[in-house]
């Protein structure tokens, strides 16, 4: 079979290179996530060729592309993180209040603060899966029910508004660098450095490992619990920053904040190709999946499907892209047994 | 038959060493039998300390709201134990409402014929689950987040800004009328039938057992004579047909139909499930446990609310309750793993996680 | 050992079904909650929604001129039947008066008939149920004015011509869709030259409505203003224009608080909005609670009652007290308000 192309020393890097891209998985999103934008454009050219529609187009999946990457990492290592929505909340309502005591707080402060207890609560879910050796599942489930009810007890009925947040943050929500727009480069810089270490690294090709088989890695002698509670930790510390994206793009806090997006996440994850067992898949995937589902959600409507439907289209979306991964391993699958049979 | 046998916790659970452990240990030793006494010990303590809660509505409105919970948790508790998960009950719960009220409402269908549609819908919805799952091969946890979504799309898209309200009074009535002079509504009655169907259905069949086999190891119960991908199928199917009777009954009780329907009650059947000691890796449960989890869940809410704590107060003790539960559990198990008789069965059970469920070992049946 | 061990179980599972029928046949006495005051239970549609905040507010503020006792409980979602079991608890607790702003007209029927029969004033406000369901319904404006006053002010910034949308709760909220009917047929009747040409639904969530403001002005580039008949809708809308290019082209206007709305008043993304005093409205609503529950009115069809500072009230047809007239909000006067 020509079709073996990973290991013909005769190819040229190149070739090897366009091939691999153009059999990925992650190019089938592209490709319907490039068709959905430039149909929605040939209906609306408006919805790129704006202003408001360029700058919505990339700002728009910046909260969850950073929520996705997190999650991205956790999966990889065949556990989840439900608590992340909660997690968003806390960091929200955290940069909320420290508005309201000191509206002259520096941006960076309150970033730092976000990150800061988004990685704590991820430090603690990483604790309890990692030292106990529970299953993540119901952890991260329980732990959802804990932090959104701490969260509503605390805040109550209180609810941080426009008002209580100063210009200069509000601002960031908007802002523009060459037109793109300030939150959609950090979270582009996370997925970029996420990707590479996960790609390359010692670290990140570890997770993938202990995500393939838990025991043999332990086995192996990884250290398999260090790095397990290193992507809880990490998946917590995005799940801050997206809190703190939020409320610089929505500019309101309350209690609900973030109610539901974990779901989100997974599918994002789950659509842009990575295994929900653990051991496959890649950050660009994740984040690949969380503009798609993002940018569906903005084109339904222009391109004409009725509001009342769009939950189905989004459904039907998540159910395509886990039968293309099916097909697309079993294709693998048969190709490996004939050049097994061949040899 | 004998049903009382229910009682006998544990049973199912067993291993062979376990029969090496005294017949007092084994019994209350469970994680079952540890729910069974929580719950007790949560009502009556409830029933001392808590005004109004030996009040004479305070059972009637527990059984009526988490009648439908109870009903999802009984083939949850099938699904989880086989290894699987069903996200979408909740989903299917809508869509079967808004059947049921569409049909009745805008088409002037009988309730009993709309609730069969809807209950037909429900199973399809299901069996669509379970086909995913079992002949494609797809994770369900991964499915059924998707149909999660699909489906309630389904149901808003069946609603859309309709009002769906004002079934028949007689049909509306009867779910939560009492049952003769007691503080229970009828609904109860085709919950105790469904509760002894599947306690016997898991712990009493050839099916039931291939339940806890594949849950053990696919391959195992596969060799062992269980057709897994059918029984697969059938959970699902029976978790779709179930929570489509629930999706009637709530569209009944609450005479009303929305778009968020039963919104967000797959978690709490989950919590309910996994709480009654149902391993999330599968192989482990039992019935009593789950509808003891389930009640304790309920009885507590119950309990709060008089003691007029909020809502997000019972959202913490729930979700400190699953922690807690799959803490001690495991750690139970390590300190038994200390004991040399023990290793045989920790031996056992680390190699029913999945070893690796890559695209692997299910094509080959699937390409068969 | 064995039997032993039977016994015991069996003895433990005896105890439970015991205490279980116990409390079955157990005829307690539950609505003895006499004592000094009326205790007045507030339940709004959830918590964490400001405008109940400021509402139940209200009602505490009359529950203790009264020198009743006053609590609040709510879902903290706003599913049809989330208030149920909050209802079956208050009618478990026998309270006095329940002050409900009810999700779903229908859904709660049975539970509000359950409390009456217990013995509790059931006083609806905001959101009425079916008046069978409820003894008063404290109504906080007509439907038809609320309707026409949202009209009004959009016609009056778009200058009388040109498409608008409506940005909505959920499908199914029943006000948003009385209003939205009454405000169609306000259109079609007085307003020819303005098209609706959208509704959307952002749920009542920041999110989803901030989402779907932004995908109106894409499918739509000729839209000329949007009215949003939902605090939580509005401020997100204007949140989305305030950062857009529309903002000063697209009129916004709907139902809003003054604290929410007060950035985008000040930076002219908003022009008006209406609201009536949703504090007054829970005041006047634990009034008529307070009066339900002396026997001072049976919520018969001119039964007068007095509610506090906020004078005489008369019982309208159906069983409703009707609040005022909205009010509106703008630049001149929206820093006397704070809620």
């Amino acid at each position: 079979m020509t079709t073996l192309a990973p290991t013909r020393p005769t190819e040229s890097a190149g070739v090897r290179v366009l091939r691999t891209v153009l059999r990925s998985r992650e190019l089938a999103i592209v490709i319907v996530l490039v068709a959905i934008v430039l149909f929605a454009t040939a209906r609306r050219s408006s919805f790129v060729f704006s202003a408001d529609g360029w700058r919505d187009t990339l700002l728009a999946p910046s909260i969850l592309l950073v929520l996705a990457v997190g999650q991205m990492v956790v999966v990889v290592t065949r556990n989840v993180d439900l608590s992340i929505g909660s997690t968003l909340g806390i960091s929200a309502y955290v940069v909320g209040k420290i508005f309201v005591a000191n509206p002259d707080t520096s941006v960076f402060v309150v970033f730092a603060a976000g990150i800061a207890v988004g990685a704590v609560v991820g430090a603690i879910n990483g604790l309890l899966v990692t030292v106990f050796n529970v299953p993540s599942l119901v952890i991260t489930l329980g732990m959802m029910y804990v932090l959104r009810g701490a969260l509503t007890h605390e805040v109550g009925s209180e609810r941080i508004n426009a008002q209580d947040f100063p210009a200069h943050f509000e601002k960031l929500g908007t802002q523009q660098v060459l037109t793109i727009p300030v939150l959609t480069i950090i979270a582009l810089v996370v997925v970029a450095v996420v990707g590479y270490y996960l790609h390359t690294a010692r670290g990140g090709r570890e997770l993938y490992a202990i995500g393939s088989d838990p025991d043999a890695a332990v086995l192996y002698g990884l250290p398999a619990a260090r790095r397990v509670f290193g992507a809880f930790v990490l998946c917590g510390a995005l799940a801050g920053l997206a809190g703190v994206f939020s409320t610089a793009r929505y500019a309101t806090a309350f209690s609900g904040t973030g109610k539901d997006i974990e779901l989100q996440a997974v599918a994002a994850v789950v659509i842009g190709g990575v295994a929900i067992f653990g051991g496959s898949g890649t950050v660009w995937g994740a984040a690949i999946g969380a503009f798609l589902l993002v940018t569906i959600n903005r084109a339904l409507p222009i391109l004409g499907i009725s509001e009342f439907w769009q939950g189905a289209v989004v459904g039907l979306l998540i159910i395509g892209s886990i039968v293309l991964d099916r097909v697309l391993s079993i294709r693998r699958q048969h190709r490996l047994l004939e050049a097994r049979d061949h040899a | 038959m004998s049903t009382q046998t229910d009682g006998s916790a544990g049973a199912p659970a067993r291993t062979y060493s376990s029969y090496s452990r005294n017949v007092a240990l084994r019994v209350l030793m469970t994680r079952e039998m540890a729910i069974v006494v929580a719950l007790v010990v949560v009502y009556l303590y409830a029933l001392g300390n808590i005004q109004f809660f030996d009040g004479p509505l305070t059972l009637f409105n527990l059984s009526k709201e988490y009648a439908p919970i109870l009903m999802m948790a009984l083939p949850m508790t099938l699904i989880i134990i086989t290894g699987e998960i069903d996200l979408s009950v909740a989903s299917t719960l809508g869509v079967s409402a808004a059947v049921t009220g569409v049909l009745v409402i805008e088409h002037d269908l009988s309730v009993p014929t709309a609730a069969v549609l809807a209950v037909v819908v429900g199973a399809v919805l299901g069996a669509l689950n379970g086909f995913f799952v079992a002949y494609v091969g797809l994770p369900s946890l991964a499915v059924t987040i998707g149909t999660l979504a699909l489906y309630r799309g389904l149901a808003e898209g069946l609603i859309q800004d309709k009002r769906i309200a004002g079934f028949p009074d007689t049909w509306q009535d009867w779910p939560t009328e009492r049952i003769g002079e007691t503080q229970y509504p009828n609904i109860v009655i085709p919950v105790v039938v469904l509760v002894v169907v599947f306690a016997v259905l898991l712990h009493f069949t050839t099916f039931g057992r291939g339940v806890f086999e594949i849950g053990l190891s696919d391959e195992a119960a596969h060799f062992s004579g269980v057709n897994v991908a059918r029984t697969k199928l059938v959970l699902f199917t029976l978790s779709g047909a179930v929570a489509a009777l629930a999706g009637v009954y709530v569209a009944l009780k609450a005479n009303s139909v929305a778009t968020d329907t039963g919104a967000g009650f797959e978690l709490k059947v989950i919590a309910g499930v996994l709480l009654g000691g149902v391993s999330i890796f599968g192989g482990r449960g039992a019935l009593h446990g789950v509808v003891a989890g389930v009640l304790l869940i309920a009885v507590l809410n119950s309990a709060l609310q008089l003691d007029g704590q909020g809502s997000e107060v019972i959202q913490i003790i729930i979700g400190l309750l699953l922690v807690g539960s799959v803490i001690a559990s495991s750690n139970l198990s390590r300190v038994r793993a200390l004991l040399p008789r023990r290793a045989v069965k920790t031996a056992a059970r680390s190699t029913t996680t999945p070893p690796t469920p890559t695209p692997g070992d299910d094509t080959r049946k699937v390409v068969q | 050992m064995r039997i032993n061990t039977k016994r015991f179980a069996a003895g433990a599972a005896l105890a439970l079904v015991a205490s279980v029928g116990l409390a079955a046949c157990g005829s307690d006495d539950g609505g003895s909650g006499d004592g000094d005051g009326t205790t007045v239970t507030f339940l709004p549609k959830n918590l964490g929604n400001p405008y109940f905040e400021t509402s139940d507010a209200g009602g505490e503020k009359a529950v203790k001129e009264f020198g009743g006792v006053y609590d609040e409980v709510g879902p903290d979602t706003a599913g049809p039947d989330a208030q149920v079991s909050y209802i079956d608890t208050a009618a478990a607790q026998g309270v006095n008066v329940l002050v409900v702003s009810a999700n779903d007209p229908d859904a709660l029927c049975d539970s509000l008939n359950a409390a009456r029969e217990a013995g509790t004033k059931v006083v609806t406000f905001d959101s009425d149920t079916n008046p069978e369901c409820r003894d008063l319904f404290i109504n906080q404006a007509t439907a038809e004015g609320i309707a026409k006053v949202q009209v009004d002010m959009i016609a009056e910034q778009i200058g009388d011509s040109g498409e608008i949308a409506i940005l909505s709760a959920a499908a199914n909220a029943t006000n948003q869709n009385a209003w939205i009917e009454l405000m169609e047929a306000e259109l079609e009747a007085s307003h020819p030259d303005i098209e609706l040409v959208a509704t959307v639904y952002g749920d009542d969530d920041d999110q989803t409505s901030f989402d779907k403001t932004a995908a109106l002005l894409a499918d739509h580039p000729n839209l000329k203003g949007i009215i949003s008949p939902t605090t939580v809708g509005i401020s997100a809308a204007a949140r989305y224009l305030s950062t857009s290019d529309a903002k000063g082209k697209v009129a916004l206007t709907g139902l809003g608080t003054p604290n929410q709305m007060r950035d985008y008043v000040k930076d002219g993304t908003v022009t008006e909005f209406a609201l009536w005093n949703p504090e007054d409205l829970g005041f006047l609503s634990a009034y008529a609670g307070k009066a339900l529950a002396d026997g001072d009115i049976t919520g018969e069809e001119g039964d007068t009652f007095s509610a506090g500072d906020l004078g005489e009230f008369t019982v309208g047809a159906d069983g409703t007290v009707l609040l005022g007239d909205p009010f509106r909000y703008n630049a001149d006067n929206i820093d006397d308000f704070n809620f």
